[in-house]
């Protein structure tokens, strides 16, 4: 631990190309783009299945089904055949962040009160503005329960992205790893795992932020027992 | 109810503990804990994760099976970082390896440059209870490997030629290259050459070779006997200076299990192994139908009649 | 594609396919074992779940990578030891369970707690054969998820010689053989959905009581 602490506050891997401010805004610059792709992917395509009410068993089994693929050999596979770069660990960590979002915004629409549905379309709002007024809104909490379960494991996976050449913090583990620098590991196993927590935290309290408070306190009256927390629903892959 | 549910987790526990943790010579798992201290046991070949590296196991391992020595052939080790703790804690006993790094991974002040030069230093640094048997005359040396179109841009045929552009260059090559005495720091104290920048790849590998195609690296570290330098059209610069010391295939063995036998086999290999066969074996292992180490190493061992 | 290394790998693939079942599934059992007690504990008392769960939650964002290759300094096991992926696996069940089980056996109705109570057991026998029982269905669907997960985590291991169908990745890879690459991700993903349904089929083979019940509900709906 003392090693740890000395790889840490040493100076020099502090500063340049190699070092723990660069490793870390690559880090965060994989996942965000990562999770922005899969939002744009999986809140409209969970969205319109949760609105119809068709596809939903298809939904359910391709979320569970994909917990299974490993991101490991989707990632070498892919890199096999469109090369190295940033496209390859881009698509098999997009492909590990949509499920979780297309799942919670799918039962979050879905769970939306028929009743309530009915009201909206009873004030003559069109089935759009049902969707993007009435569902979504109060969705949102499960949308980012899906969202923040997906950051948590692009932040723990994407470490493999260092095997194929990448940056980010698990360049720290692979490199640590090639000559058994444990402290070096070790540090890289902590800034990821200080990410996760920052990144949980601060989606945590955006949520606090975007649902509206008249929801929560519905929400929290009918339900006595609180949804599962996503990120439950599957350990970091990586 | 009560008494199904107890029985059937623990015999499913039991079980496949059981399985995890005993097993005899052909389990997969069986190489962790079982009893490898004992020298009774079967010979445990490692090799580093490449393939050159894989086949020359597979090459000591049919050899010594074919003269009824018990052998167990393990799956690949990333890099002599991470298997050379194992040879010492009695994970492993036998590892192809290459003289001159594994001098300088032994010695960092190691300065033999020359085969036999290093094949002496070497055999004056191999831990108690290690052997090197002989080496052999086939060499795999480590490679500053440009592009042809780099090569003629900076007129370079020699490391030492590219010291006034190192600047502008980015090299790629495995992480521990970076680190490594004969890596970057050899070159920096060699040739004056310093990099602008290191990109961690693999032990000449498909990333490297495609970072260096892609042009996301000019430079890189490659094994001279790797078939992918001539068909990509790189070019290997020279190192007049010896950075990179004499390569030669060597096996390095656990004492205990070098017996008389085990030492004829492993030294009849190295008595017929050339760089060119490397060149041919590497060729073979790339072609298009891939075929495996097991089976190329067979059929040089039976083209060379060591089995 | 090099299809033709299939056929020339099957041994390879079955020792492997095998190996990899065992580094998924024996963390399970092992995990399951040790998240009752500590799942029991965690519903018991206030502290001690304030204290578990946040705990064991946390244990989620270490890359199993890295607990990988930290472990052997932690555990003074070798390198290639399949204990550290055995462990580290085994910790991210406990991690998963502990709060399934803290959940589940929560959600044990207080009546049924007293009526067994007053039927004269003693509360060990009472957690044994009426608790735990109860519990099962909630647990069997932490301990899905926790097998699945596991058996697509393994192959991480082969970035460190472990790793059971991983390997096939890394030596795929390595070899520019894309037929070995996909035989891996197949196998994986069968041998997830065999753990999977072995684990429901289980699950309600223990728990007859709750096919029964559905049964009868739906009779009686149907006869109304």
């Amino acid at each position: 631990m003392n090693a740890v602490i000395a790889w840490l506050t040493d100076p020099a891997h502090w500063s340049g190309g190699a070092g723990v401010p660069v490793r870390l805004l690559e880090h965060l610059w994989y996942t965000a783009l990562t999770v922005a792709i899969a939002v744009v992917i999986a809140i409209p395509a969970g969205a319109l299945v949760g609105h119809t009410g068709r596809g939903g068993f298809l939904v359910v089994s391709l979320a569970n089904s994909l917990r299974a693929l490993p991101t490991l050999g989707l990632l070498v596979l892919l890199v096999s055949f469109i090369g190295i770069g940033l496209g390859a660990p881009l698509i098999a960590l997009v492909v590990l962040a949509v499920p979780p979002i297309l799942a919670g915004t799918y039962a979050g629409v879905q769970a939306v009160d028929r009743s309530v549905v009915d009201a909206a379309r009873g004030m003559g709002m069109s089935e759009r503005e049902i969707l993007l007024q009435v569902e979504l809104p109060n969705a949102l909490p499960l949308i980012i329960g899906g969202v923040r379960s997906a950051t948590l494991q692009v932040i723990s996976t994407a470490t493999i992205a260092a095997y194929v050449g990448l940056g980010g913090l698990g360049r720290f583990i692979i490199d640590g790893l090639a000559v058994r620098d444990y402290p070096q590991m070790a540090a890289g196993s902590l800034l990821v795992a200080l990410l996760a927590v920052a990144a949980d935290l601060a989606l945590a309290w955006s949520q606090r932020l975007l649902v509206s408070p008249g929801l929560r306190s519905v929400s929290a009256s009918r339900r006595p027992t609180p949804a599962p927390r996503p990120a439950a629903e599957r350990p970091a892959a990586a | 109810m009560k008494r199904s549910l107890a029985g059937l987790a623990t015999a499913l526990v039991a079980g496949l503990v059981l399985t995890a943790c005993g097993g005899g010579g052909g389990d997969p798992l069986s190489n962790g804990s079982g009893g490898s201290a004992q020298p009774a046991g079967p010979i445990r070949i490692g090799s580093a994760a490449f393939p050159e590296n894989t086949l020359l196991a597979q090459i000591y391992g049919q050899a010594l099976q074919a003269k009824g020595v018990q052998v167990e052939v393990l799956p690949p080790i990333a890099s002599r970082e991470a298997y050379f703790p194992g040879l010492r804690d009695g994970s492993l006993d036998l590892v192809p390896e290459y003289t001159g790094v594994l001098l300088q991974y032994l010695d960092k002040d190691a300065t033999a440059k020359a085969p036999d030069e290093v094949y002496a230093a070497l055999q004056g640094v191999v831990p108690q209870g290690l052997t090197v048997l002989e080496k052999s005359s086939a060499e795999n040396k480590d490679a500053v490997v440009v592009t042809r179109e780099t090569a003629d841009r900076l007129q370079a045929r020699t490391i030492g030629d590219l010291a006034a552009n190192c600047g502008e260059l980015v090299f790629g090559g495995p992480p521990e290259f970076q680190t490594r005495p004969d890596g970057i720091p050899g070159i920096q104290q060699t040739y004056g050459c310093s990099f602008k920048e290191y990109r961690s790849l693999d032990v000449g590998g498909p990333l490297t070779v495609a970072a260096l195609r892609d042009g996301t690296v000019q430079a890189a570290d490659l094994f001279t006997t790797d078939p992918t330098i001539e068909a990509n059209g790189f070019v290997a610069l020279e190192d007049p200076e010896n950075n990179f010391a004499a390569q030669n295939v060597v096996p390095l063995i656990n004492t205990a299990k070098a017996t008389d036998q085990v030492k004829e086999v492993l030294n009849g290999i190295s008595a017929k192994l050339t760089t060119q066969a490397l060149l041919d074996l590497n060729a073979q292992l790339g072609g298009p139908d891939k075929p495996n180490p097991d089976t190329v190493a067979k059929e040089w061992l039976t083209a060379n009649g060591l089995v | 594609m090099n299809w033709g290394w299939i056929p020339r790998n099957i041994d390879l693939v079955a020792s492997l396919t095998w190996e990899h079942m065992v580094l998924a599934l024996v963390p399970v059992l092992l995990g399951l074992a040790i998240s009752i007690p500590l799942g029991w504990l965690a519903g018991r008392t206030r502290i001690a779940r304030a204290v578990l769960v946040p705990v064991t939650g946390l244990l989620y964002t270490v890359p199993s990578l890295a607990l990988i290759v930290v472990l052997p300094i932690v555990l003074g096991t070798r390198i290639l030891d399949p204990l550290n992926l055995i462990v580290a696996l085994t910790i991210y069940t406990v991690a998963l369970l502990v709060r399934s089980v803290a959940d589940a056996l929560a959600a044990v109705p207080a009546v049924t707690i007293a009526a067994a109570t007053a039927m004269g057991y003693r509360p060990f026998r009472r957690f044994v054969s009426v608790e735990l029982p109860l519990a099962v269905p909630v647990v069997v669907a932490g301990l899905r998820v926790a097998a699945v997960s596991n058996t697509s985590m393994v192959t991480v291991g082969a970035l460190v010689g472990l790793g059971g169908l991983g390997r096939l990745f890394t030596d795929g890879f390595q070899r520019d053989i894309p037929a070995e690459i996909v035989t891996g991700i197949v196998l994986v993903l069968a041998l997830a959905l065999l753990v999977d349904g072995l684990l429901l089929a289980i699950g309600r083979w223990i728990t007859p009581w709750t096919r029964v019940g559905a049964g009868a509900r739906v009779r009686a709906g149907a006869a109304a």
